[in-house]
């Protein structure tokens, strides 16, 4: 048969994000695919050269739009460490409840996402209302739905308002209460279990080789999640575990990633129970006279999609000197996606590539 | 697979179908934003001073300042607004947490609908400036939601000083305590270390607007910047720019640059005056002639006079002599300084911190005759006739007299005499109850060294002070009425002298009237009183301190004649230039009353006399 070149996005129904993959495919069978990213390069990193260590705040954040928390987190921690700034205990626990919420929220969203492409659309549209719930609660708390723009360097943007906890309380109980739903739609729907048992299967020992992170780790077996191998915030100061699966392949993701959920909503749970009380944010300098001693810094979070770092350098100006994002679609749409895809069938591009979670923008910083 | 289930348990997602549908039927159905929302802005115009804050902040660059001709900038106050561009702002609210005033504020309407790209960018306002474009909730209409069709009373995220991204405290400067400093004349306040001057000029948010009212046009914010890099030689360049008198000013200006600082808004101004001060106070005087650059001054032959070594005499004499004049100044006591030395109190200007400033410029070549009146040891007529240009500062040194019955007595004294005798060293005869008759920082000087005084004498302070104003409008700076209070000075404002009981040569006290306005309705002074109500203060020795006049002697008549005048003062040009093209004129007799002033129309001056030489000679 003839070896064909086949475009695989950015304008392809089974594409999520202005991605691209080039594959030559001969048949159904796919004999190389070569990612190709670049079509949402907005040069994040080199702004922030030009930006005060003040105004990147707001701009970080817009690097991942599915889940800008993160961002936010990796910021805020990179300049405290660069600078020697103090985070209240307070703070810290609202910041691990809020990053919580975002990790529910971003899994809801991959949720949708991950239903609609292999045609799940109920669930799909749950998913979605669902993760709706989650941002009116991050509306109420920052004032925005989708970019937050609330952990700053220093604690917080705002405290909770009054009756805050409650409302997160009775929110994720409501959602809670579908997850019998979700499972027998979903989860545990014979077809949805033939559709990704087996798909895009890599062993433990590829996935460290090639840089795989968070659930594309945690679906060989192997318990890595930097909240328990480096905690940040407050989750040394709580107990929760971490949701593994041995198989490797697309199925134990998406079960790794509903495990999670269920396992983040009973962390906030504890997290509101101990929520001390006090100051939420120590004030950094002025921003016009802000100016960080020359070093550098490389701090790293568990995003909802594995591995956040942010290599920060100050070269004792007021301007960070350079900023890297070490993402964890990085290595997963490029170099996992490729490798996984040779040998696979063409109906399974899309499956595979969002069973790995790739958000685009975050490979195009 | 965790749980097998039958294929057809995905049917149970029927159920929904007779559930209520959670979606909106939007715009029918609208959702209420967060309290918090972060939507359009709103601007209060009235609290809004056009600082630029916001402008410098935005990440975007979705701010910009615009001149708006209805509104009149004042001293601390721009004519300008912001105006956004909703096609770069990203709605992150840095801009509200930087706002000093707070005036700056996020609504929760989010909508623009409009088919003119154009109309993207708002001068924003709010409901209290702007009633045409934000409606009452009922006349509201989501379908025509626009910049210009917003909803009144819908604020979302609003500033928080406990957030905000200035620090609106002052870092506190020490200071003897008033039962330590009342008994000697040790300076009250200690001045700053390099952490404390460090901290409190990277409050600065460089708005420029203390510039903007600095009568000397000082470069503050270039200086502040200095300061808070560590870089003293640097400060010091920004300052003897406009100032030569910065130990002076750093201690006893009238700090307008701090009265007009954004950040007395919600908090407290940055201690600009106490910056300056730190700055000279850490560089000694052996340095100044290298860090200005002022070893070598090349001479260009010419020759100028100054009468009178005030600060308007030192200023106009320091900035010849930088531009090549041999200058010499007269000065008819026996040392320099004028009312910096002869009428302000050791305690709030020690000497040694004039004479720094003024041994400095004495280094670069100034010349200083002391104990030479003009008008009597040498006339203004040899002196025009053996210089190229004269500059007369002579001040304001002769105290202003009450008249009331009584004022005659030879135990009834003017502040400004007393002052200048105990800078002299002679003796004061003070007596145990003392009353001082007026509300400026003249008559807080000689309350509270008469109050030292006393103390030494007595071991007691018993001074009664008394004004015409109300203490609200009391001339004085508010920190000198508080310290005058806390060293016991008892106060007793909103009454005017009516005569003074005086029993066989001896005072006994004084009557006051309760004085019902001190301005008429123009703002003039004409003070109002109520004769029925009085009040009676023991007394042996009363002080006036009601202001001060100017001594004019040195002028000979044909001089008076040729003069030009406005009014009763002498008519002159912007470089203080009389209508004698030789004779310039500055200090308090130009404008005044204060330092500040009085070097920048010696500032002023010594371009003048530049040009004028130049063009004339």
């Amino acid at each position: 048969m003839r070896e064909v070149e086949l475009y695989f996005g950015p304008q392809h129904l089974g594409m999520v994000g202005n991605f691209s993959i080039t594959l030559n495919v001969e048949g159904d069978k796919i004999l190389k695919a070569t990612a190709d990213p670049g079509f949402l390069h907005r040069g994040f990193e080199k702004l922030m050269e030009y930006r005060t260590w003040m105004q990147n705040f707001p701009i970080v954040c817009r690097i991942n739009v599915v889940e800008p928390d993160h961002m936010e987190m990796v910021y805020a921690m990179a300049v405290e460490k660069l600078a020697g700034i103090e985070v209240p205990e307070r703070a810290e626990w609202i910041r691990s409840i809020y990053l919580e919420l975002a990790r529910v929220g971003s899994h809801l969203f991959g949720l949708w996402a991950y239903s609609n492409m292999l045609g799940f659309d109920t669930v799909a549209q749950w998913a979605m209302y669902h993760r709706d719930l989650i941002l009116d609660l991050f509306e109420e708390l920052t004032g925005g739905r989708v970019y937050h723009i609330y952990i700053w360097p220093g604690g917080v943007r705002r405290d909770f308002p009054e009756g805050f906890t409650d409302k997160i309380v009775e929110t994720l109980h409501s959602i809670g209460k579908c997850v019998p739903d979700y499972n027998d739609i979903f989860f545990n729907n014979p077809l949805f279990y033939e559709r990704t048992h087996g798909i895009g299967k890599i062993t433990r020992e590829e996935a460290e080789k090639w840089g795989g992170v968070g659930q594309v780790l945690r679906a060989t077996g192997k318990s890595f999640d930097i909240r328990k191998v480096q905690p940040y915030a407050a989750y040394d100061k709580v107990d929760f575990d971490i949701p593994t699966r041995e198989e490797g392949d697309a199925y134990s993701r998406v079960m790794v990633i509903r495990d999670e959920m269920i396992e983040s909503v009973h962390l906030i749970f504890k997290l509101i129970e101990g929520l001390p009380k006090g100051e939420v944010y120590n004030k950094v300098p002025n921003p016009f006279k802000w100016k960080i001693g020359e070093g550098e810094s490389y701090v790293r979070v568990e995003s909802s999609r594995g591995e956040l770092g942010l290599y920060l350098v100050s070269d004792g100006g007021d301007k960070p000197y350079r900023a890297h994002f070490r993402t964890p679609s990085y290595s997963h749409g490029l170099t996992i996606l490729e490798k996984v895809l040779e040998g696979s069938n063409i109906s399974d591009v899309g499956n595979i590539m969002i069973s790995m979670y790739v958000v685009a923008p975050e490979i195009d910083r | 697979m965790d749980k097998k289930t039958s294929i057809l348990s995905p049917l149970k997602a029927l159920k929904y179908l007779f559930k209520k549908p959670k979606t909106l039927r939007y715009p029918f159905e609208l959702k209420e934003p967060a309290k918090r929302y972060r939507g359009l802005h709103l601007n209060d115009w009235d609290k809004c001073t056009g600082c630029g804050n916001c402008a410098d902040i935005c990440p975007n660059e979705a701010i910009v300042m615009k001149e708006i001709p209805e509104i009149e900038a004042k001293d601390g106050e721009r004519n300008e607004r912001p105006e956004i561009d909703y096609g770069r702002c990203c709605f992150c609210g840095l801009c509200v947490d930087i706002c000093p005033t707070g005036s700056l504020r996020l609504s929760r309407d989010y909508f623009h609908i409009h088919f003119d790209p154009g109309t993207f960018k708002l001068l924003v306002k709010d409901e209290k400036t702007d009633k045409e474009h934000f409606l009452p909730g009922e006349e509201y209409s989501v379908f025509k939601a626009s910049l210009a069709h917003r909803r009144e009373k819908y604020e979302g995220f609003s500033p928080d000083l406990e957030y905000a991204l200035f620090d609106p405290e002052r870092v506190k400067m020490s200071e003897v305590p008033s039962e330590e400093r009342k008994a000697s004349f040790i300076e009250q306040v200690k001045g700053f270390s390099r952490e404390e001057a460090g901290k409190e000029a990277s409050r600065c948010l460089e708005c420029k607007l203390c510039e903007e009212v600095c009568p000397a046009e000082m470069d503050i914010v270039d200086y502040i910047r200095n300061i808070w890099e560590n870089n003293l030689e640097g400060a010091v360049r920004d300052i003897y720019k406009t100032n030569p008198l910065p130990s002076v000013c750093g201690r006893v200006c009238t700090h307008n640059c701090e009265s007009a600082c954004v950040l007395g808004h919600q908090g407290e101004a940055v201690s600009i005056r106490w910056l300056k001060r730190y700055v000279v106070d850490n560089l000694s005087l052996s340095e100044y002639q290298k860090v200005l650059e002022t070893e070598k001054i090349k001479s260009v032959g010419k020759r100028v006079a100054v009468v009178g070594a005030g600060p308007g005499g030192l200023a106009t004499a320091y900035y010849l002599r930088l531009m090549g004049y041999e200058v010499v100044i007269f000065e008819k006591l026996p040392k320099p300084g004028g009312m910096l030395r002869y009428g302000i109190p050791e305690y709030r200007l020690p000497y040694e911190a004039l004479d720094k400033d003024i041994e400095y410029i004495k280094s670069v070549g100034v010349k200083i005759k002391c104990d030479t009146t003009v008008g009597e040891d040498i006339s203004l007529a040899e002196l025009r006739d053996n210089y190229d240009a004269v500059f007369v500062s002579t001040g304001f040194d002769k105290g202003r007299s009450t008249g009331v019955p009584g004022s005659e007595n030879p135990h009834v004294f003017q502040a400004i005499e007393l002052l200048r005798k105990v800078t002299m060293g002679e003796e004061i005869e003070v007596t145990d109850k003392i009353v001082v008759i007026g509300g400026g920082d003249v008559a807080m000087d000689i309350s509270r060294t008469l109050g030292r005084l006393q103390m030494k004498k007595f071991g007691a302070v018993d001074i009664t002070l008394s004004c015409l104003e109300t203490r609200d409008i009391m001339p004085a700076t508010p920190e000198e009425i508080e310290e005058a209070l806390e060293e016991g000075v008892k106060l007793y404002p909103g009454w005017g002298p009516e005569k003074i009981i005086v029993e066989d040569g001896e005072i006994k006290s004084i009557v006051m009237k309760k004085c019902l306005r001190v301005f008429d309705e123009q703002g003039k002074f004409s003070p109002e009183f109520d004769t029925e109500e009085k009040i009676e203060f023991e007394g042996t020795m009363i002080v006036e301190a009601i202001g001060q006049a100017p001594d004019f002697s040195f002028l000979s008549e044909d001089i008076k004649e040729k003069l030009e005048y406005e009014g009763r003062r002498m008519k002159v040009n912007e470089y203080g230039q009389t209508s004698l093209s030789w004779l310039f004129i500055g200090g308090d007799i130009l404008r005044g009353p204060d330092v500040i002033n009085a070097i920048d129309t010696g500032h002023k001056a010594a371009r003048g006399i530049d040009r004028f030489i130049a063009v004339e000679k």
